[in-house]
């Protein structure tokens, strides 16, 4: 059973991680979350995101949500922002497709180029 | 939306879009009553009456990229299809409140679902509003405000994964015990 007192721990392992980040520039995910995101599976995507980037302990990176973009019929979309890049936007992302953006695109800085909307 | 708890997800957006500092959700499903209770309330603009007497038609929204809004009238169409009912309140500058119920026990109902997993992605995704959420079920009462996460956090974001992961978990157990061995 999980209590308040956990955090205690949680907030510890925080703080050395914000420590060691220090200098290293943030990396954005925004996953669409509108009406025809969350219909489309962006409540697990954005799960699966969070998970795995709790899995590495990759602290530099926000999760964020955004409105519909009016891209409805390729939801779940979710955008990456690297620091001094261009944005990148993937589309029909699975949970599948979330890890491997994160291993490829967010630690390793390539881009997975067949599941972007405009390449 | 597969569940009930994904609709819920959809007005918590539209609570923090529309500028809520808090947002508070219930659920109640008490088997004796055959019915389940879903209220999402928020502090948010709020909306004038000439507009709230048209939210629930989908091709009414504040945007202005687009005409349709479907959040509000599809979760109407989803408690109309299981004889239940959904009704929007609203004063401008107060907030906004929408309340539906569901005949529970309605061939149609779709299941609640994950609301842990619902609560902790607006968590994790809205730092700045609080989410306070209570549930009622057969197995008893459970109460959670997102503050006394915040509070025990202190300097680490509501927003860091690992107290995403803790927050789901721990919902997801305090929701299993307030349901007790009814699942809907």
């Amino acid at each position: 059973m999980k209590s308040l007192e956990d955090l205690e721990r949680i907030r510890q392992e925080a703080r050395e991680r914000l420590r060691v980040r220090e200098g290293s520039q943030d990396v954005r995910v925004v996953v669409g979350m509108g009406t025809c995101g969350i219909a489309a599976g962006a409540r697990e995507i954005t799960s699966t995101f969070l998970e795995e980037l709790a899995r590495r302990s990759l602290r530099n990176v926000t999760v964020t949500q955004t409105g519909c973009a009016g891209l409805c019929e390729y939801e779940p979309l979710v955008d990456v922002y690297l620091p001094g890049q261009a944005k990148v936007t993937y589309t029909y992302v699975t949970p599948e497709k979330a890890r491997q953006i994160v291993a490829q695109h967010i630690v390793n800085g390539r881009p997975v180029a067949e599941w972007t909307l405009a390449r | 939306m597969v569940e009930l708890s994904l609709h819920v997800l959809d007005l918590i957006e539209n609570s923090t879009a529309a500028g809520a500092t808090t947002v508070r959700v219930s659920v109640r499903e008490n088997p004796g009553e055959n019915a389940i209770h879903l209220t999402i309330e928020d502090d948010g603009r709020g909306i004038d009456p000439e507009l709230l007497a048209r939210v629930t038609d989908p091709f009414v929204t504040t945007r202005t990229t687009r005409k349709v809004g479907l959040g509000i009238p599809l979760m109407k169409q989803v408690a109309e299809a299981c004889g239940g009912e959904l009704s929007v309140s609203s004063e401008k500058g107060k907030g906004t409140t929408v309340v539906a119920r569901f005949r529970r026990d309605h061939i149609d109902r779709p299941p609640l679902g994950d609301m842990a997993a619902t609560i902790a992605i607006a968590m994790a995704t809205n730092p700045g509003t609080r989410f306070v959420y209570r549930h009622e079920g057969a197995g008893g009462v459970f109460e959670f405000d997102s503050f006394e996460v915040a509070r025990a956090l202190g300097d680490v974001p509501v927003t860091d994964p690992a107290a995403f992961q803790w927050t789901k978990q721990y919902l997801r157990e305090r929701i299993e015990r307030a349901q007790g061995s009814e699942r809907v």
